[in-house]
């Protein structure tokens, strides 16, 4: 009953959902305002609906309703109940529906907080946004049904939530993974609407800004969340595998950090408007581009389960649709927006210029990187792979001007520069930033390579460039503890921002040259030294959980003769998939990970056993919470809150 | 030529430049790192219609059958080696290291490596990314001449 009830909730959730296509776009073109006002209650009942459905699917999960064909493949009884939760986006068709819970939510959330805008404009947001919404639940409904019945033969049992993800990192990376792909679709949906309206002003991008910003904080915690978790799950101890799975997370997150310096041109001086717009178009199309990767089964990867040539169609002909669309639209009207600020060349727009630039070029390498195994597979040239060293590579030249920039660009000013102003503090700034790296490695490490010491130095060449700014800005009018506190909160997100990404490079960095890998065989009692520490393998007892078992390896770590801590590497047997696991023992710390797999028994009554040890490896992670914060910041700027104040009348004329 | 045109000429000349030198560089890398995929049997016959053998040295990757009962361990440290197949020649895999959760005789694994004799690969990773019913859609493809199997489920008999 439950899981019929759950589809009736979706059909009516789409039936809305075609209804917020039509009434405010259609309105919007006849200057009908009763259809435009129709909007917002639309938007909040297509999402009530959809969450209406998405809880009966969880309640079938927990009710280990194996009728749901879907509950049988993914869940069986003897799982936890959080993971019968999570479950329902452990797959695809489950997947799907998270993310159009996370879609109708965010066109709840943009209805309910948009109404200091202009009726005209608010009714084309939403309206586009309610065609997306169309877009994907037709596709739920029609090729990917969550609620498909196994009757009237159903099994006793289900067939488990494969291992890989029952995991605490994967309860919570999907979902914040799909509120930032779907929360750029609110970017694309105001630049559509700015398109459609022929007034792409500063106004819009601050209107755009905030749910730009929220969406990426999203992404990019999304990200941060999937790379530690496939460290910590997948046994291999690496953190980014440049796998098309990531890299399709990877694109729209270039693209949307390039949208949103881009934005802050357009709020502020009034240029690089096409340029943005066709930016939210890209950023949104990525995400698109990433579900048809994911979905349509054209590659190999760890994420790519069940798989359907007919699902990637679809998705394939919805972006050509979305993105077609969107481009032709953008091609009549953006002869029509004209810049009107100047600048010089040292000046912040160059900069942010620049920032654009070195991202999009990062996308390109991305993109072909991914797309090119692809197309050679199928224009019938046999399978190909690219290999990480070509990213790595890449990406390793892209970075030293970019965070070269990065230092120098928040200490511009706009429109124009005297280079002669800058040109002392930049050079302390370098100058600063070498010594202390130097001091820090080679105080640290025995040997240093050039490219590690270059790299280290651009991270604190960062953080020291931002702590200049921060006290340049600050002291402008008054004393440095007073400046602090008057700075705006957008610009303490750029100051996050900036230094979580000096974390993150830092954190690469050290962790790729100074990490240690040892494949061992050991028998009990036996040590292992690796680097400052001693590893000895005390045995290996059996384990017991709720829907597995298996060995556990006990390895005690000590530094100079004193013991840090007992590890625990498990070797799990799921019952149901009969698939081994490995997991992983780990010890976090600030400056090192210690970290330990378990490997086969040998023949000689000995274990193989895989140690790391992993210097800054958290560093990367804490880098890219730091970045979602910034995101998040921007929302508690009073500039980008909406009051009431300045919408009384003005929402009743069409302006 | 008036010194705002040479300027402007300069400007683009730049660019162009600039975008050749990316270009060319971002080709020269992916030169470098793209790896052939092959079969068993195409490693050994060759591949395509050219009939185009790998040469030694060469980075590729590999899929195929592990053939049961040829995995050997070293007793001491942790080297393995284990014949693929697909349709006919067999191929022999060398591997230092901890094999994937996911290894077992009888079933497909991808490997990257160097090839180091003709029919022999010494291989810096393996992977066996697949659930119990299905194998790497490369080897699938490749054994079975089948493109994007859908999973089958059989739960009444399975469990």
């Amino acid at each position: 009953m439950i899981p019929e009830f759950g589809y009736f909730s979706l059909t009516l959730a789409m039936v809305l959902s075609v209804l917020l296509c039509i009434f405010p776009l259609w309105g919007a073109h006849t200057g009908n305002l009763r259809l435009m006002r129709a909007a917002p209650s639309l938007a909040v009942g297509q999402f009530v609906f959809v969450l209406v459905s998405f809880a009966a699917l969880i309640y079938a999960s927990l009710t280990d309703d194996f009728t749901v064909a879907y509950v049988a493949y993914h869940s069986s009884s003897t799982l936890p109940w959080y993971y019968k939760i999570t479950s329902t986006w452990g797959g695809h068709e489950g997947a799907i529906l998270l993310w159009l819970v996370m879609q109708a939510g965010w066109t709840a959330v943009v209805a309910l907080r948009s109404n200091s805008l202009p009726w005209i404009l608010r009714a084309r947001v939403l309206g586009v946004l309610g065609f997306l919404g169309v877009g994907f639940m037709l596709y739920t409904l029609w090729m990917s049904n969550p609620f498909e019945l196994l009757l009237p033969y159903f099994p006793v049992e289900g067939r488990d939530l494969n291992p890989l993800l029952q995991d605490p990192g994967m309860i919570i990376h999907p979902p914040l993974l799909y509120m930032g792909y779907v929360g750029l679709s609110v970017s694309f949906a105001f630049a559509i609407a700015a398109l459609l309206t022929g007034k792409l002003d500063n106004t819009w991008a601050k209107w755009s800004r905030p749910w730009t910003m929220t969406a990426w904080g999203f992404l990019t915690l999304g990200i941060t969340i999937g790379s530690w978790w496939a460290y910590s799950e997948l046994g291999w101890g690496g953190w980014w595998f440049w796998d098309p799975v990531e890299n399709a997370s990877l694109m729209p997150w270039l693209v949307a950090t390039a949208l949103l310096h881009s934005l802050s041109v357009t709020e502020k001086r009034g240029v690089f408007k096409s340029w943005t717009v066709l930016l939210a178009i890209a950023a949104f199309s990525l995400s698109l581009l990433g579900t048809f990767i994911v979905r349509s089964g054209i590659i190999v990867s760890v994420h790519a389960f069940a798989t359907d040539p007919d699902r990637g169609l679809f998705i394939l002909a919805f972006l050509a649709i979305v993105v077609g669309g969107a481009l032709t639209l953008y091609a009549f009207r953006v002869s029509q927006v004209h810049s009107e600020g100047r600048y010089k060349l040292v000046s912040r727009e160059v900069a942010l210029w620049l920032n654009n630039i070195f991202l999009v070029v990062a996308t390109f390498i991305v993109l072909l990187g991914t797309l090119l195994p692809m197309v050679h597979k199928e224009m019938g040239l046999g399978s190909i792979s690219i290999g990480e060293p070509f990213f790595n590579k890449m990406f390793a030249i892209i970075l030293v001007p970019f965070a070269i920039l990065m230092g120098i660009g928040p200490l511009l000013r706009w429109k124009q520069n005297k280079w002669s102003f800058l040109q002392n503090k930049l050079l302390i700034a370098a100058l600063m930033s070498l010594v202390i790296t130097a001091a820090w490695l080679y105080s640290s490490y025995a040997v240093v390579a050039p490219l590690t010491l270059l790299a280290t130095t651009l991270a604190i060449w960062i953080v020291i460039t931002t702590g200049v700014d921060l006290y340049v800005k600050a002291t402008v009018q008054t004393n440095f503890s007073q400046g602090l506190k008057r700075l705006g909160l957008s610009y303490w997100a750029m100051v996050l921002g900036h230094v979580g990404i000096a974390f993150v490079i830092a954190g690469v960095t050290l962790t790729s040259a100074y990490s240690v890998e040892r494949d061992v065989s050991m028998k009990p009692g036996e040590i292992v030294q690796l680097n400052q520490y001693q590893y000895r393998f005390e045995g290996v007892y059996t384990i017991r959980g709720a829907n597995y078992s298996g060995y556990a390896g006990e390895v005690s770590v000590l530094k100079n003769d004193k013991l840090v801590t007992v590890l625990h590497a498990e070797k799990r047997h799921y019952d149901i998939g009969m698939q081994f696991m490995t997991e992983a023992a780990i010890d976090a710390g600030f400056t090192r990970d210690l970290y330990l797999a378990l490997g086969e028994q040998l023949n000689n009554s000995g274990w193989s056993l895989r140690i790391y040890h992993k210097p800054f490896v958290r560093w990367m992670w804490i880098g890219g919470v730091l970045i979602s914060l910034a995101g998040f910041m921007i929302l508690g700027d009073k500039r980008y809150r909406t009051s009431k104040k300045s919408t009384d009348k003005s929402q009743e004329k069409l302006v | 030529m008036n010194p705002r045109r040479k300027k402007r000429l300069l400007g683009v000349v730049a660019i162009i430049v600039g975008i050749g030198a990316a270009i060319g560089l971002v080709l020269y890398a992916l030169q470098e790192n793209i790896n052939l995929f092959y079969t068993p049997s195409e490693l050994i016959e060759g591949k395509g219609s050219n009939k185009e053998k790998p040469h030694i040295g060469q980075k590729l990757r590999i899929g195929g059958m592990v053939v049961p009962g040829s995995v050997i361990r070293d007793e001491t440290s942790l080297q393995v080696s284990f014949t693929l197949i697909d349709t006919g020649p067999l191929v022999t895999i060398k591997y230092q290291g901890i094999l994937p959760d996911l290894f077992r005789e009888g079933q497909g694994i991808v490997a990257q490596g160097v090839l180091i004799e003709p029919d022999v690969i010494e291989a810096f990773e393996v992977l066996a990314k697949h659930d119990e019913e299905y194998m790497p859609a490369e080897v699938a493809e490749a054994v079975k001449g089948i493109k994007h199997e859908k999973p089958k489920y059989n739960l009444e008999s399975g469990n």
